[in-house]
């Protein structure tokens, strides 16, 4: 029991080293607001004029759970990197000394990603009327819901990805060849099932889709078409929660690993 | 019972040999210093003690608990001072406390108490609230004691916690250290480069190329110079030579003017010695091997030389707490 509570002790103050440092930064909150909304009304409504409108929806309703989850996809990314960061300035150390199991040490970081993404996307979805959509309380409810799984899940994917690289000079790499690919392969832009083979294939593997699908699943009224979601809401969620399970291992592992 | 045992530990990285065959044990409430030049193996072996390596062989034992079998629990009976500093700066000091406090299990109700408690002990209370970004490397340096504090460890490893200090801090904080193992029957392990510091440990060891050269207190160690010279001003150096050699049966050899003869204990040669030579002697001096002779003798390089302004105050520090004992 003593032990329990010292676990999610260290879960709640990791989230809440996090969140503090997120709300100090101004700056940083603004700016991962200005991404999606860039993309929304400018690449958005740009590529609406050349998407015929009778495809199902509007380009900008069709793109909208897409921006949601590239705003979840960088906020939780971002939040996980700086695992890289507490490396590089050494606050790891201090971490990693504590006596609290590794998966607390993971579940605790993840779970901070997971708030400030959360945060960020459910601002986002708040732009809907704009985008002359109507949604229930039922269907906003279930988008948050959402949200909050999908940017676990990616937040728990960042700290995999963050035991590999001990500088914060990779983060260009991993923003290059391991964000972008996952954004554009993931059903944001265009449906999955439009796509080649291969590209689908690799949409396929990636989670993000499937949780990008969860939120059209969960935002687009049924019998759309082409633009519709590609799988089941069960499938999806099946996905997001099994793939969290696995990075939260995964992750938990290479921190177990001592050198 | 020995509170850190170490038994034949080795650890390589690669092609390097960082630790080589060392074993030692650390008896439990003293403080034991390692030392040794830069490279040879101090960091590892702490980090090895501290559970964040592990070793590539041979065992350490922290508190009952094997560092490689049982990690979680040797963690929970140590505190400890990295070498670099492993701060938040992007926390306040008293965020970064309480953020240990926490991940440590201190009672909700004891953390303000506490974090106040070890801002005080090193001086920092009127920069609680401040951004460790904005603190000086020495009141980081302090600050991180503190929160090794924090939790009250069974065993405080410190890497060089003096480092970057000024004289006068250097000195408060020593004071408590120095407390520590009377006031909250800690055990400290630290490792150093000044000589004021190694000469207060109860036990040291010194490390050169990943193997222990030599172990033993501060006083043993000086032992391996082979004893204290004896200088003596005299108004007639071949009378007081006679004198002594029929009194004393040594020889005393004649260096610059003086008189000197190298003894295994100073203050007991000296009363039979002025006796024999009261007539002639002018002044006695006495000279102590230092623990720095000891480390050039060993390992053929200097620990790092005080200078004079700190090394007195240290010095004082030093004595007033060898008269408290
Ligand atoms: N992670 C590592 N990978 C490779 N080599 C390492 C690593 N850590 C330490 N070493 C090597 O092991 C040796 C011992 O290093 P260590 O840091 O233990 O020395 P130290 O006694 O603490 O020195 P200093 O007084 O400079 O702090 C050095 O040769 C160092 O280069
Ligand atoms: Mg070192």
């Amino acid at each position: 029991m003593i032990e329990l509570n010292l676990e999610l002790n260290a879960i709640y103050v990791i989230v809440a080293r996090e969140l503090k440092k997120f709300l100090r930064e101004k700056s940083r909150f603004i700016a991962s607001l200005a991404r999606p909304l860039i993309w929304l009304f400018m690449v958005g409504a740009g590529l609406s004029r050349i998407v015929s409108p009778r495809a199902g929806m509007p380009y900008t309703q069709f793109i909208f759970p897409g921006i949601l989850g590239m705003t979840i996809l960088f906020s939780s990314i971002f939040s996980s990197i700086s695992v890289i960061w507490d490396k590089e300035f050494g606050f790891l150390k201090e971490i990693l000394v504590a006596p609290v199991s590794r998966s607390s040490i993971v579940i605790g970081k993840a779970l901070s990603g997971t708030v400030v993404s959360f945060i960020q996307a459910a601002i986002i979805l708040l732009f809907f009327p704009l985008l002359g959509m109507h949604l229930t309380l039922g269907q906003v409810m279930l988008a948050l819901f959402i949200s909050a799984a999908v940017a676990f899940s990616i937040s728990a994917f960042g700290i995999v990805l963050a035991s590999f690289y001990e500088s914060y000079e990779s983060f260009s790499v991993i923003m290059n060849f391991i964000i972008m690919p996952m954004f554009f392969l993931s059903g944001a832009m265009y449906p999955v099932r439009l796509l080649q083979t291969p590209l689908r294939v690799a949409a396929s593997v990636n989670p993000l889709t499937y949780g990008i699908d969860a939120i059209k699943n969960a935002l687009f009224t049924a019998g759309q078409g082409p633009m519709g979601p590609d799988f089941s809401l069960g499938l999806d969620i099946g996905v997001v929660l099994a793939s969290s399970v696995l990075f939260v291992v995964l992750a938990s592992r290479f921190f177990e690993r001592r050198a | 019972m020995p509170v850190i045992q170490v038994e034949h530990l080795v650890k390589r990285f690669g092609p390097i040999t960082a630790v080589n065959d060392i074993s030692f044990d650390v008896e439990e409430g003293s403080i034991f210093g390692f030392l040794g030049p830069n490279g040879a193996g101090k960091t590892t072996t702490i980090s090895i003690l501290c559970t964040l390596l592990s070793p590539t062989s041979g065992r350490a034992v922290v508190n009952g608990y094997d560092c490689r079998l049982e990690p979680q629990k040797v963690r929970k009976s140590i505190g400890i001072v990295f070498q670099d500093t492993t701060l938040d700066k992007d926390l306040t000091a008293y965020e970064n406390l309480a953020f240990h406090a926490y991940i440590y299990g201190v009672k909700k109700s004891e953390v303000r108490r506490r974090a106040e408690d070890a801002l005080s002990f090193v001086g920092l209370t009127d920069r609680k609230d401040d951004l460790v970004k904005r603190f000086s490397g020495g009141m980081k340096r302090r600050l991180e004691v503190a929160r090794g504090l924090m939790h009250q460890p069974k065993v405080l490893f410190l890497d060089e916690p003096t480092l970057g200090l000024d004289p006068q801090s250097r000195s408060n904080l020593w004071e408590a250290i120095i407390e520590l193992p009377e006031k909250h029957g800690m055990t400290v392990f630290m490792t150093t480069h000044y000589m004021e510091e190694a000469e207060v440990c109860g036990r040291l060891a010194i490390i050169d190329h990943g193997k222990i050269i030599a172990r033993g207190s501060p006083e043993e160690m000086k032992g391996i110079i082979g004893g204290d010279v004896v200088y003596i001003k005299t108004r007639n150096n071949l009378k007081a030579k006679e004198e002594i050699k029929e009194a004393l049966g040594m020889t005393a050899e004649e260096k610059d003017g003086e008189l000197f003869l190298t003894v295994e204990n100073a203050e007991a040669s000296i009363p039979p010695l002025i006796r024999a030579i009261a007539e002639t002697a002018l002044s006695v001096r006495i000279e102590r091997p230092t623990l720095n002779d000891v480390f050039l003798k060993l390992t053929g390089k200097e620990i790092r030389r005080e200078e004079a302004g700190g090394a007195d105050t240290i010095r004082e520090e030093i004595r007033a707490w060898r008269r408290k004992h």
